[in-house]
């Protein structure tokens, strides 16, 4: 029987909702699991994640991110306890931590999978590849498996259930770099990558003043705000909004594309969300092929439109 | 400060690819630099233009990654390394972090740049495992570097904003867009590239024989997206209401 450990994530005494979705997609997949937390408030929040399926959690309190540091003690745990499969989302901290354990326990690491399945002892997964434009099967041949995945790709269950938390040491020493400052952007929204629901803007929005029509459908929605790199480019909105190849990687269960035309590296970063609504006055556009609902009309009527409809709706 | 710039050899980000019998189609694709690279090199460049030093670039693959390679000479580099496999798998980050750590075996360079990820795997993991190996630092998501005498200090992406790292030499920077802007090659350059010399290391040369740690079972075409339907409605603000209603009574996410 193999043991299963999964990598959650902790900000500032808030438990992350990727560690939620990882903790319930290994107990859906592989049956158990136990997890590992660290991070600033790790040992006061590590309890909930029994409630998403994990028996043991092992807590370590830092108040500071250190990939190193992090990948070290979390390779020790899996030394200590004998984990063979580490599941780990693929978020800014999941993917700055995977394949660095990875290197220490010499396991392979498969990234970004967005349907993960057990045949035997093997993980098998999916994950696309070249941007989206083909996915690749894969295993690894290693003894011990790392795999992470796309958030918001697998969902989250609750169960009834609680963990034990169990408190581990992370060692700082002999680490190469070092966290000078963190400037955090976006305020209040919901961070992109966690948001169920994404309104973009694409260059028909035609000026930076209209970004707060984009922001204010977010807001009714209470979704996440994301831009083209058309958008970005021109300076319309900050850099951290781009989605894309070469900006972030979203799967929403909405994603809402106002006035984008839909370029293949567009599609790269929000091609596996689960619906897709484009708001395009051209109906040639490429957005329309991927779209579950198509709107072919002027956004600066249907926008506002729609904000009306949401406002009658919620009442 | 001596910069080693990995490079992957990836298909035009416009590139169709298709796939059949579990294995994508290559013929017709033309090979480029993976765009993250690209700016890696350009940065190295930049630093050797305003601080001295070289810049050397390195790829891992079959023969055709030495084009690539003439491109990095084209741009401004100084040296170029070619290991030369030809079971090349671009998913297998372990084989191909083992061929770049024995590659540079000897040799002292002070930063190694690289991609935040290939534009083919989408993985991001050889430079972790190369620093990890090596014990260096690694910081992934550059976004401006600044190679001081006694440190690197990095400005990143980082989870929803911007982290900024110091790191001690020898350190891996990976670049993110933005980093810079990469240059196009002179004609110069490009007729200059042709003579110059690479170095081939065959993995023979280095010793080695990396086992695949990854099982590539098969390829196969993104899955078909359900049909969609264009909303109804005589003007704008009907489309919405439609919209809107759709969102709300048939997939319930409003
Ligand atoms: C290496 C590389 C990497 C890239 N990475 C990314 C990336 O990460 N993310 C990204 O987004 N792009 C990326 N791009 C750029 C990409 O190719 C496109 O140029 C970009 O996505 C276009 O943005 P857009 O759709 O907003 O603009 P456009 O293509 O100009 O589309 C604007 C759309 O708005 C519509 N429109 C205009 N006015 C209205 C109106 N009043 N009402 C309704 N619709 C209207 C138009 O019909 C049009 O379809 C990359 C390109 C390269 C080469
Ligand atoms: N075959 C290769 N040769 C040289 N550098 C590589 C190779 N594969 C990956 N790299 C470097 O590692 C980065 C991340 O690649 P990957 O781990 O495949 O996403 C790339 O952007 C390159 O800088």
């Amino acid at each position: 029987m193999a043991n299963y450990l999964v990598v959650g994530e902790v900000d500032k005494g808030n438990l992350k909702k990727a560690s939620k979705e990882a903790v319930s997609t290994a107990k859906k997949i592989f049956g158990s699991a136990s997890a590992v937390l660290i991070g600033e408030g790790a040992s006061s929040v590590a309890a909930e994640l029994g409630k998403y399926g994990a028996d043991t959690i092992y807590a370590g309190d830092v108040n500071e991110y250190n990939g190193e540091a992090y990948a070290k003690a979390i390779a020790q745990l899996v030394k200590d306890k004998g984990f063979d499969v580490i599941l780990i989302p693929h978020s800014w901290v999941g993917r700055d931590i995977s394949a660095r354990l990875g290197a220490l326990l010499d396991a392979a690491v498969i990234s970004d999978a967005v349907e993960i399945k057990l045949e035997g002892d093997r993980v098998v997964i999916k994950k696309p590849v070249y941007s989206g434009k083909a996915f690749a099967e894969l295993k690894c041949r290693t003894p011990i498996q790392i795999v992470t995945f796309r958030p918001n790709s697998q969902g989250i269950e609750e169960q009834a259930g609680s963990g034990n938390v169990e408190n581990i040491n992370v060692d700082f020493g002999g680490v190469k770099t070092k966290l000078i400052s963190v400037k955090e952007s976006g305020g209040e929204r919901v961070p992109l990558t966690e948001a169920d629901i994404v309104v973009s803007a694409g260059r028909g929005i035609k000026g930076p003043e209209n970004m707060k029509l984009i922001e204010d459908l977010a807001d009714l929605l209470g979704a996440g705000v994301g831009a083209s790199r058309a958008v970005v480019d021109a300076g319309w909105c900050d850099h951290t909004l781009q989605i894309g190849q070469t900006g972030q990687t979203v799967s929403p269960t909405l994603y809402i594309a106002v006035g984008i035309s839909g370029a293949i590296q567009h599609l790269a970063g929000m091609g596996s969300s689960k619906y897709i609504v484009a708001i395009n006055k051209d109906p040639d556009a490429p957005i329309f092929k991927v779209s579950t609902y198509g709107v072919v009309d002027d956004l600066f009527k249907v926008v506002p439109a729609m904000q009306e409809e949401i406002r009658k709706l919620k009442g | 400060m001596n910069i080693l710039v990995l490079i992957k050899q990836v298909p035009d980000t416009e590139a169709k690819i298709t796939v059949s019998s579990g294995k994508v189609n290559e013929a017709g694709i033309k090979w480029i630099i993976s765009p993250y690279d690209e700016i890696g090199l350009e940065e190295a460049i930049q630093w050797k233009e305003k601080t001295g030093g070289t810049v050397t670039a390195l790829s891992v693959g079959p023969d055709q990654v030495v084009s690539s390679l003439r491109t990095a000479y084209a741009m401004g580099a100084d040296n170029a390394i070619h290991v030369k496999v030809d079971d090349y798998n671009m998913l297998d980050s372990f084989s191909i972090a083992e061929a770049i750590i024995k590659a540079i075996e000897g040799e002292k360079y002070d930063v190694i740049l690289a991609g935040r990820q290939g534009s083919d795997s989408d993985n991001g993991q050889v430079p972790y495992i190369v620093g990890t190996k090596l014990g260096y630092g690694v910081v992934s998501y550059a976004k401006k570097v600044d190679l001081q005498d006694s440190k690197a200090v990095i400005e990143c992406e980082a989870e929803g904003g911007e982290a900024t790292y110091e790191a001690e030499y020898p350190v891996i920077i990976t670049a993110n867009a933005g980093l810079a802007e990469p240059r196009y090659p002179s004609l110069k350059g490009i007729m200059a590239s042709k003579k110059k010399p690479i170095t081939t290391k065959t993995l023979d040369d280095l010793g080695i024989s990396p086992e695949p740690k990854i099982d590539v079972i098969e390829f196969q075409p993104p899955p078909p997206r359900p049909p969609g339907r264009i909303i109804e409605g005589e003007e704008p603000e009907e489309k919405a209401a439609n919209l809107v209603k759709a969102l709300h009574e048939e997939i319930k996410v409003i």
